[in-house]
């Protein structure tokens, strides 16, 4: 396993920037989550890492070592992409034995099966292994190709939203196991998502990217709690952080236009009055949907609220973040 | 507007059948989710109210007219699909016109009526535009403007969300209802997405197999699962199952777990054999004096709140607790449940037994 240094790296395609001078370090052991709605620049800094791009300026370090020359397959890393492609004539089993087939890495029989057996463990596809690749669905597909990074031990894993093909129940489980192997073989990985609950609970660091820029870097509590701009703050937190005029509460420290509330961080019951439009119960919590003196905002109460469309309930800011006219944090 | 109500329907797709006896009733201005897994017979159901399919037998009513036989043409519905088509060819206003021209409405009369819908979409800016150049979100509007000018009885909408990305589809779910709370009109929603179903719907009919598992308000579905294919179903995380052999007497208030007493809901049915214990996540609590122990083998953070994965005598289970709770993996940890808000189901059958706390709920669906 690696430390993966990235300075200044630049990409463009023709006259479009895909990625605008973007530097990180992404420790030896660590899950690195790069989050940012489609266009951000996840996927080609994934692709710049493993190779399949050049990039136009800057320099990409593996293990201490400048891959700038290194092929795909010297630089030791294991893709996972969105669009699986396994071997369609081999059964599940000789497509994770693939990998360790290699003439280079020789690995013993006894560890081929033991590796493999492993993995599909933890996949939980055992019960598959004999069947041809192609007589599996999409979700099992998707799986096996995970499998067949997994299977070996490369310098640092790379993965372009590996489960956003899979069922909740699966993706769920997924993610832990993902997370597990992760902690338990110290293994470094590179993850690209825009499922912001895979980026909060896996990763040990996300990357925010906003048009090729990476704009924080931090544990997923620091940009849920200590964001440094409106577009942090809205990435992370389900429903989204309400953005409203400074002075929508009353005072506003100088210089900020706005304040961001996440729907947690809005007291019921003191302050000032505001209108229930609506009321969605989602079992485990209630939003309500507020208008307060002609803006929407959105909270969370208990699930049994016996608050309904029509009532007045009174709010009070708690723990608001203050950005500038540019989004930056003021406080 | 309409009623709707559809009893023991059932559909054969030559010897599969995808919809087993459904019954259930759509009341007048209700915004009703028909909500299930693929394959569970939630789209077939739709389809066989909308007239595109004839049912094998059962009855449909609308507004207390049988039209199970009727083409759908005189059911006066109007559909929005997951893949929404516009005229390539026309601009918004004649998309949107189209149905209400076609119908011979005077022309004065069509331009009033498609403002007004472009008024309540928001789309009066966008009228004159070829609708190649619109972003999804508006092709969306449009088509569902061309939807709600003709003011049908009902709409009808199978997974209209399905093909947006997560964050325009959050923002859309809530622009639909907000257009249905200024309509008013009956809408029956076909989704997979249990939060969206939670999120939007008064009512929500929950489908597995071809078979209704309950129907009812989303609040009490969620609270009060009919069966453990709704406790699964319904959450995220879902409903944990602590599966144990033992009894539960008629009258009874606790069960036991591993040598531990744990309180229910009083029992109004009894059972004996394979059952399993459910309770929610958030109605876990940690507890170090508490006898029942369960070992921490993963946390997830959320934000304000942290998943935490215990393995427990009975199995594993996840619970819900507040994000600056301090746990660490590996160690073990007492565990209480709710009493109010237990469950427990017949193993075998899947199905949950009465309790004074569920049977008001369970009693209607």
């Amino acid at each position: 396993m690696a430390e993966v240094i990235l300075s200044d790296v630049a990409k463009s395609f023709g006259s479009n920037v895909a990625l605008d001078g973007v530097s990180l370090t992404i420790p030896d052991g660590s899950f690195v989550v790069l989050l940012g709605p489609t266009g951000a620049g996840k996927t080609t800094t994934l692709r710049l890492v493993s190779g399949l791009e050049t990039a136009d300026r800057g320099r990409i370090q593996i293990g201490g070592r400048d891959v700038a020359n290194l092929t795909p397959a010297q630089r030791d890393v294991a893709m996972v992409f969105q669009q699986y492609s396994l071997y369609p004539h081999l059964t599940v089993r000789q497509n994770l034995e693939f990998p360790l087939k290699s003439p280079i890495l020789r690995t013993p029989r006894a560890e081929i099966d033991r590796k493999v057996g492993e993995v599909a463990e933890i996949l939980q596809i055992s019960h598959k292994l004999d069947n041809k690749s192609t007589a599996l669905s999409g979700g099992e597909m998707q799986r096996v190709s995970i499998g067949r990074a997994l299977v070996r031990n490369p310098s640092v894993y790379l993965m372009d939203e590996p489960l956003s093909s899979l069922d909740a129940k699966l993706r769920s489980d997924l993610r832990i196991e993902l997370k597990s192997i992760q902690v338990n073989s110290g293994a470094t990985l590179l993850y690209v998502t825009h499922d912001q609950i895979e980026a909060m609970t896996m990763a040990t660091h996300v990357g925010v990217l906003d048009k090729g820029r990476l704009v924080q870097f931090g544990s997923p509590r620091e940009i849920y709690e200590n964001p440094v701009s409106v577009y942090a703050a809205s990435r992370l937190g389900q429903p989204r952080i309400n953005v409203l005029p400074a002075d929508l509460f009353g005072a506003a420290p100088a210089g900020a236009t706005h304040i961001g509330l996440r729907p947690e961080h809005i007291v019921q019951g003191e302050g000032q009055d505001s209108f229930v439009q609506r009321v969605e119960h989602l079992g485990d919590q209630t939003r309500l949907h507020l208008s307060f003196r002609d803006h929407d905002l959105i909270t969370v109460t208990e699930a049994h609220t016996p608050l309904k469309g029509g009532d007045i309930v009174k709010i009070r800011p708690e723990k608001p973040y203050f950005f500038n006219a540019t989004g930056a944090r003021v406080t | 507007m309409a009623q709707i109500r559809i009893v023991n329907l059932r559909k054969d797709f030559g010897s599969f059948n995808a919809v087993k006896s459904s019954t259930f009733t759509i009341e007048d201005g209700e915004f009703f989710m028909l909500l299930g897994p693929s394959g569970c017979g939630k789209t077939t159901t739709l389809r066989m109210m909308a007239g595109l399919e004839l049912p094998t037998s059962g009855e449909i009513f609308i507004d207390g007219e049988e039209v199970g036989m009727k083409p759908a043409s005189q059911r006066d519905i109007a559909f929005v699909f997951q893949m929404f088509a516009l005229y390539p060819h026309m601009n918004v206003r004649r998309n949107i016109s189209y149905p209400l021209v076609s119908q011979g409405m005077p022309r004065t009369a069509v331009r009033q009526k498609v403002h007004e819908i472009a008024e309540i979409l928001g789309i009066t800016n966008i009228l004159d535009h070829p609708v190649g150049g619109l972003s999804g979100g508006d092709r969306q509007r449009v088509a569902l403007g061309r939807a709600i000018v003709r003011d049908p009885k009902a709409f009808f909408m199978d997974e209209p969300l399905g093909a947006l990305d997560a964050e325009f589809r959050e923002h859309m779910a809530e622009e639909l209802r907000a257009l249905h709370d200024r309509m008013g009109a009956t809408t029956v929603y076909v989704t997979h997405d249990q939060l969206e179903a939670m999120q939007m719907g008064d009512k929500i009919v929950v489908m597995n197999q071809g078979i209704v598992e309950q129907f009812g308000v989303p609040q009490d579905i969620y609270d009060w699962p009919a069966t453990k294919f709704v406790a699964q179903f319904i959450g995220s995380p879902p409903m944990n199952f602590l599966d144990f052999h033992g009894m539960v007497g008629k009258g009874g208030t606790s069960v036991t777990l591993d040598g531990t007493a744990f309180s229910l809901p009083r029992m109004i049915e009894g059972a004996n054999g394979d059952l399993t214990f459910g309770v929610r996540p958030e109605h876990i609590q940690f507890d170090d004096s508490a006898r029942y122990r369960g070992r921490i083998v993963a946390t997830e953070y959320l934000g304000t709140t942290q998943i935490v994965s215990l393995d427990t005598p009975n199995g594993q289970i996840k619970a819900r607790i507040a994000s600056h709770e301090a746990v660490g993996i590996g160690q073990t940890t007492g565990l209480r449940f709710d009493p109010r808000t237990v469950t427990v189901f017949d193993a075998g059958t899947g199905r949950a037994l009465r309790s004074e706390a569920n049977h008001g709920v369970l009693a209607h669906g």
